[in-house]
């Protein structure tokens, strides 16, 4: 449910997916044997260049990419130092200035109890890029591990996984995490509550990707030979079939995070969410939203900054996939 | 074929019945009504009256759960969704709320997909000009803007076009508003107040959708299958439109309606910033209001909402394109 979930994330899976997914599969197989051959040819190292240096020329290539990384290392750099050098007030501090507009005393307005926006705005900053690191890596984590087993063993535990997979999709996880998150109180507990189940009802539909690409890698000669030298399923998920699907999962997490961030503010932009005295960046937005005719400041000190961030990574993860995916044009070259 | 849609169809009610149970236990068990029956200030009503009236309706905390599931799962095959605390029939709500949120994101989301799905194409057959890379940006930036931000946005927008030109354009609360005695008068005051959460609806479809469409189209524009059919004569643009656009859009039709669910839950913020009483704010309002048998109802709705769309999906996939065949 309203995780918004990224339409990005939600469009590989849906309708495209086959032949992308397909797409992304065989490129996959293809790294894996040029990576063969890099390690074992008698090439001095400085000849070639590494696949991080390739992957990174690439990268650089894309403009918008670019202007993604710098937003989000601003923002980043906002969220973590920011309250530590902008230290004129504390997020909850209650001043004697009621609701004035962005001055230079405050740079982004006050509240109707006179709390100071800017700081109230990097606090916020500062849950979303917790909620959103811990969830996107969780999930992502979750859906490799989930998918790629799936994938290699199949038989009764594919059936079991794609099960659990279509129930989960039907229950509401925005409605469930509103009821749980709801009844046990504001203290920082909520927040880790949160991040668990936000992580734990949101894997599903890139572990379905996960899980094809595995059945596309799974009958693949290193995967025969390795199973012929002995080598454990576990074993053989996590060294050969983890790394050559890694790709998929770097833009995975990346997207992942974007999707946490919109649910979690979404979540406390109804209330339900992280709520006061805390600060998050969905609350001050839900804050502002009913008195944005008025007092629009508050709603921008919430809103700004969360476009901020979506936009980056949204650019970033765009990058990622034109310099991961050899058969995107706009990747270039070399 | 058929036989494959019902096995699907059989599995998803299975699927729907576990999810909506999870629900209710998860509900009846987190949720407290009794606040919203017993009243401290009423020196008269005791606790043990109010802990009765719930009773009636099916909601006491003092009735075992398995209890009040198995009275409540009766009620509901005979299509009776239980009581809300305060009295209210959560089937004849429901009944009134769906048809407000279909109104709305029936008319949001066809002119959001129409005109993302042409942009798209547009814009592909244009590819690195000006237009094209102006039109990227602007579903970069409206795919990043949520739709709580956006909706926000637009009201702000509204507030101060009204203000500079002195009338009324935008109506941005409720669904019909005042309006004056002309035969015409009522069906304008509709269309004003449908304007701004269609457009804040319409918006972030046009974005996605165009940036989608305009993906699968730089893959079909350079298929062998075009080139021929310009080799054999076809006008450029007949043929980006006959066979080009054609087999593009087989994916956006999946992928829509794979997507129901999601515009129905995305409305939740649309109806409850306009102030639309559909099922989004009902289900709002719901978790407020500790509301248990509301709750697990749009809880249903939106399985059935996610259910749906995948069988429609899974249909169209079959119907369109001939490449697949199901065994």
């Amino acid at each position: 449910m309203a995780e918004t979930p990224s339409p990005i994330t939600d469009g590989a899976e849906a309708g495209y997916g086959e032949s992308e997914r397909r797409g992304v599969a065989a490129h996959e197989v293809a790294e894996h044997e040029h990576h063969e051959v890099a390690a074992t040819g008698d090439d001095p190292p400085e000849a070639r260049l590494s696949r991080r240096r390739l992957l990174w020329r690439r990268f650089r290539r894309n403009r918008m990419a670019m202007v993604g990384l710098v937003l989000l290392t601003l923002w980043v750099l906002l969220a973590v130092f920011g309250p530590i050098v902008f230290n004129d007030y504390h997020y909850r501090e209650l001043t004697s200035d009621i609701r004035q507009s962005p001055s230079r005393n405050h740079w982004a307005g006050t509240t109707q109890n006179g709390r100071d926006l800017f700081a109230m705005a990097m606090e916020g900053m500062r849950k979303s890029f917790l909620v959103g690191l811990a969830v996107g890596l969780g999930s992502t984590t979750i859906s490799a591990v989930v998918g790629s087993f799936a994938g290699y063993f199949s038989g009764w535990l594919d059936k079991v996984v794609l099960w659990v997979i279509d129930l989960l999709l039907v229950l509401p996880a925005f409605l469930i995490i509103a009821i749980v998150v709801n009844n046990t109180g504001s203290a920082g507990g909520g927040i880790a509550l949160l991040i668990v189940l936000l992580a734990g009802l949101g894997w599903m539909l890139s572990a379905r990707v996960v899980r094809s690409l595995t059945q596309s890698v799974r009958d693949r000669e290193y995967i025969t030979a390795a199973k012929y030298m002995g080598v454990s399923g576990p074993r053989i998920v996590f060294r050969h079939i983890i790394p050559n699907i890694s790709s998929l999962l770097i833009i995975d997490a990346t997207l992942a995070i974007g999707a946490a961030v919109l649910a979690e503010t979404g979540l406390s932009f109804f209330g339900f969410g992280i709520r006061p005295p805390n600060v998050s960046l969905g609350s001050l937005i839900g804050d502002g939203s009913r008195q944005a005719s008025t007092f629009p400041w508050i709603f921008y000190a919430g809103a700004v900054p969360l476009v901020w961030l979506i936009l980056a990574i949204n650019f970033i993860g765009d990058g990622l996939r034109d310099a991961l995916d050899p058969m995107s044009k706009s990747g270039g070259s070399a | 074929m058929g036989k494959y849609l019902l096995k699907r169809t059989l599995n998803y009610v299975v699927l729907l019945f576990i999810a909506v149970t999870i629900v209710y236990f998860l509900a009846a068990s987190q949720l407290n009504p009794i606040n919203q029956v017993y009243d401290i200030q009423n020196a008269d009503q005791s606790f043990d009256s109010a802990l009765r009236v719930l009773e009636e309706r099916n909601l006491s905390p003092e009735t075992p759960l398995l209890d009040r599931y198995w009275t409540w799962l009766q009620g509901v095959f005979q299509w009776d969704w239980g009581y809300e605390p305060s009295g209210g029939v959560v089937t004849e709500k429901i009944a009134a709320k769906i048809w407000i949120s279909v109104r709305l994101v029936v008319v949001g989301s066809t002119v959001g997909t129409v005109i993302g799905v042409v942009g798209g194409a547009w814009t592909a057959t244009r590819q690195y000009k000006m237009s094209d890379r102006l039109f990227t940006l602007w579903s970069f930036i409206m795919i990043s803007t949520p739709v709580f931000v956006s909706a926000v946005m637009l009201q702000i927008l509204a507030i101060q076009f009204n203000r500079r030109t002195g009338w009324n354009w935008f109506e941005f609360i409720g669904e019909t508003g005042r309006h004056g005695d002309m035969w015409i008068s009522p069906y304008l005051d509709r269309l004003q107040h449908l304007l701004l959460p269609t457009i804040s609806l319409a918006l972030p479809q046009i974005a996605f959708y165009s940036r989608y469409q305009r993906n699968l189209m730089l893959d079909t524009l350079n298929a062998d299958y075009v080139r021929t059919a310009q080799a054999k004569g076809l006008r450029r643009r007949k043929a980006v439109f006959k066979h080009a656009l054609r087999t593009a859009l087989i994916p956006t039709g999946t992928l829509f309606a794979f997507q129901i669910a999601t515009l129905f839950v995305g409305a939740t913020f649309t109806e409850t910033i306009f102030g639309w009483h559909g099922m989004g704010e009902y289900f709002i309002q719901s978790l407020i209001g500790q509301d248990v048998h509301a709750t697990v109802a749009v809880a249903a709705f939106a399985g059935v909402c996610v259910i749906g769309g995948a069988i429609l999906s899974e249909i169209f996939v079959v119907a369109l394109d001939p490449r697949v065949r199901v065994s």
